[in-house]
């Protein structure tokens, strides 16, 4: 037999057999589902689980370690009818609203300033972020000594400067308390906006300053109409994420003030916290934390849209 | 090292074996080894962070390893915060694992009877061979017939004084009705020196001092049924118009914002005259007098005694905290948690224990009255008597899930909270009787 014709009894294997697992991953729509997939199971396990976990327990009546029935909305109708409930309703709105203006204001302002050019610009940028980095119920242990009704801090300089003649009952006064543990949440989360907000500063082209400067535009003016708009989706972006945080805040507050005195600082998170687990009625407790869930809803429905408007425009 | 042959192995097991299956610790004892069974059991034992770290290192570096020794059981304990143990037993119980002993303050046993298991022959045992449970312990600690924890001690508090500071305005003890306290009191705060009192939301001291003032103007909660909300009451309005003037001329203010441990601070560091407290602001003075000094330069502890809170029209009261051990449901070494829980509670280890708390606690059965430890200082010798004249929360019903939700969502300390934030007194008992109302229904 010559080599030639060996050859030619051979069958054609120019191309490798395929397998039908390999065939399946050409096909794009079941290569994409695959790489999707782990996102998908974490979602799953860590918001979706929990999610529908939270929704079934409001419709019962669970307590710690005994199932419950189904009670329709009665939970949501009792905790309605609560009064502590109404309290920590209002408080959550006045603290979300308060600390997020603030925040939104005071982290523009730094942004502002640190997008310039100064001498030690880097490790000023990092000592701004400290607060944000540093675990929050140690800095807020650190917040609770200096707002501490005998030994403040605060009280000692302010009246050692003269400011005061009795001490001010940071904690203990229900407006105080409310105004107190705001403070702490805009230290906190100051940062946040404002690395973000220079992070978006720092996109804009100094050419269109520039431009905005030759054509006699003043500082504000260039703020106004160059920055402002350019750095509108940032903001909203940053702002959905903060109200979100703000709104959901728990302990800050529960190591502050545990939502006294008399329930001046309770929150949403505090009393579903206090409800659920002080008290084991786990079914209220979940109904507590879902009567946010709305509310943020609209909130995040609402800035969607606006960025996506914001953007196509 | 000698060696073990076949037959002294199955003489060692066999013994272990018997004892463990038929006689209890009665009979490990005996055999004076450990049972076979147990050789690779851990019982985990989770409690809170005790007041006196004597007590804590004493449990870790003795009484774990002597465990080992004696029953052949690792125990594993484990101390975190109070405030953080209901968080951990939900979270054990609601996922089926986790500590196999809790040790529960006050009435948090009554929150969780479903998944707790009965350890009516424990209890039973014990409280027959140490003179019988105070009915506070066993209060909390039942459930009708049936024992679901197994009582380990009672803390309370008592108000600690200077006593130099009472007997320069004429008080040579502490002041024994409201009525005087209030005009003591004023004269202090005018010197800066007011009474110190927690009037916020924090587990151990606002319910400590706020619902013994209730009972002693003859307030309660709910009528002897454990039902009937029966706080919206003359004598509940009395107390709350009384308690504004008391906070507002003989009271720190600063205690709306207090913790549990702020009036330690405040007492030790010379900012208060008094405060209903455990015994632990005493026993940080004595030890360490080096640190704690009055203003004369002598050490505190020494210008320091303990009173019962004053009496009211309504009577004398203290609220005493039971601690209670709760087996759980969901552990797989249940036998063995029984016997550690048994071994631990028996007189010679428990005594060990007992001795290093120096007074803060007192024994959850009678026979601890009588233990030496309360004839080594007279200033700590008032603890002894406070599970004989306490209430529970909840009275004058008994202290079950209900009464627990209210002190949880602090109903009893708002109410006051209210009045001396300026509510009127009426208004904020009929927003308390509101919520206790939702509570007991």
């Amino acid at each position: 037999m010559s080599f030639t014709t060996v050859a030619a009894a051979r069958p054609y294997v120019g191309a490798p057999r395929r397998g039908p697992l390999t065939r399946l991953l050409e096909d794009e729509r079941w290569l994409g589902g695959l790489l999707l997939l782990p996102t998908v199971v974490l979602l799953g396990l860590f918001i979706a689980y929990p999610f529908v976990k939270g929704v079934m327990l409001s419709v019962t009546d669970a307590r710690v370690g005994v199932p419950g029935h189904f009670v329709g909305l009665q939970n949501f109708e009792e905790v309605w009818n609560d009064s502590i409930f109404r309290i920590a309703v209002w408080n959550t709105c006045v603290y979300t609203l308060v600390a997020t203006a603030f925040k939104l204001a005071l982290g523009l302002w730094l942004a502002v300033l640190l997008n310039r050019h100064f001498r030690g610009k880097a490790i000023t940028r990092a000592f701004i972020l400290l607060p944000f980095i540093v675990p929050t119920v140690l800095s807020t242990l650190a917040w609770k000594w200096m707002f501490d009704p005998t030994f403040s801090v605060i009280n000692w300089i302010l009246f050692h400067l003269d400011l005061i003649h009795s001490r001010i009952n940071w904690l203990g006064e229900p407006n105080l308390a409310l105004i107190s543990v705001i403070i702490v949440n805009v230290w906190r989360g100051l940062p946040f906006y404002a690395i973000t907000l220079l992070a978006g500063l720092q996109t804009i082209s100094p050419e269109l300053h520039e431009a905005a400067a030759i054509d006699g535009a003043r500082a504000w003016q260039r703020f106004r109409h160059v920055t402002w708009p350019l750095l509108l989706p940032v903001t909203l972006v940053v702002t959905l994420f903060s109200v979100i945080q703000t709104f959901a805040d728990f302990q800050l507050v529960y190591v502050l003030t545990g939502g006294g005195p008399a329930n001046a600082t309770q929150l949403f998170a505090t009393y579903a916290y206090q409800i659920g687990i002080g008290t084991g009625l786990l079914s209220q407790g979940a109904t507590i934390s879902l009567a946010v869930f709305p509310v943020l809803l609209l909130v995040v429905i609402f800035q969607l849209f606006y960025i996506r408007r914001v953007e196509t425009h | 090292m000698a060696g073990i042959n076949r037959r002294r192995l199955l003489q060692l097991s066999g013994a272990g074996m018997v004892a463990a299956g038929s006689g209890g610790l009665a009979a490990i004892l005996a055999a004076s080894r450990a049972p076979a069974y147990a050789q690779a059991t851990t019982v985990h034992w989770l409690r809170w962070s005790d007041f006196v770290p004597a007590s804590d290192a004493l449990l870790h570096n003795q009484i774990a390893p002597e465990c080992e020794k004696a029953l052949g059981i690792k125990l594993n304990i484990e101390m975190v915060n109070a405030n953080d143990i209901q968080a951990r037993v939900t979270s054990a119980v609601q996922s089926g694992a986790g500590p196999d002993v809790i040790l529960a303050l006050n009435n948090w046993p009554q929150l969780y009877t479903d998944s707790l298991v009965d350890v009516s022959d424990v209890a039973e045992k014990l409280g027959a061979e140490q003179g019988g449970y105070y009915p506070i312990s066993k209060a909390v600690a039942t459930v009708g017939d049936k024992w679901i924890g197994v009582p380990w001690c009672v803390g309370g508090g008592l108000v600690a004084y200077r006593k130099s500071w009472f007997a320069e305005i004429g008080y040579d003890k502490f002041p024994d009705t409201w009525d005087k306290l209030q005009a003591a009191g004023k004269t202090l705060k005018a010197k800066g020196r007011p009474f110190g009192q927690a009037l916020s939301h924090s587990f151990g001291d606002p319910p400590g001092f706020w619902y013994p003032w209730l009972w002693s103007w003859g307030g309660k909660e709910v009528d002897t049924d454990g039902k009937t909300v029966a706080l919206d009451s003359p004598e509940t309005l009395q107390s709350v118009k009384a308690a504004v003037p008391f906070w507002n001329e003989a009271c720190d203010s600063g205690g709306l914002a207090w913790d549990d441990s702020s009036n330690n601070r405040a007492f030790l560091s010379g900012s208060i005259c008094a405060t209903n407290n455990g015994a632990s602001i005493y026993l940080e003075a004595k030890r360490k007098p080096d640190t704690y000094q009055t203003e004369k330069g002598t050490p505190m502890y020494l210008d320091i005694a303990h009173a019962p809170l004053p009496k009211g029209p309504g009577g004398q009261f203290n609220l005493p905290g039971p601690f209670t051990n709760m087996l759980m449901g969901y552990s797989k070494q249940q036998k063995a948690a029984k016997e550690v829980i048994l071994w631990v509670n028996s007189k010679p280890i428990f005594e060990q224990w007992f001795t290093s708390q120096q007074g803060y606690t007192d024994g959850a059965t009678r026979y601890w009255e009588k233990d030496a430890v309360w004839n080594k200082d007279p200033v700590l010798l008032p603890f002894r008597d406070i599970p004989i004249e306490g209430r529970l929360m909840g009275y004058a019903g008994p202290p079950g899930r209900a009464s627990a939700e209210a002190q949880t969502k602090y109903i009893i300390v708002d109410m006051y909270a209210k009045a001396v934030q300026g509510t009127a007194p009426q208004d904020a008992v009929k927003w308390a009787q509101g919520e206790l109302v939702k509570v007991y229904t």
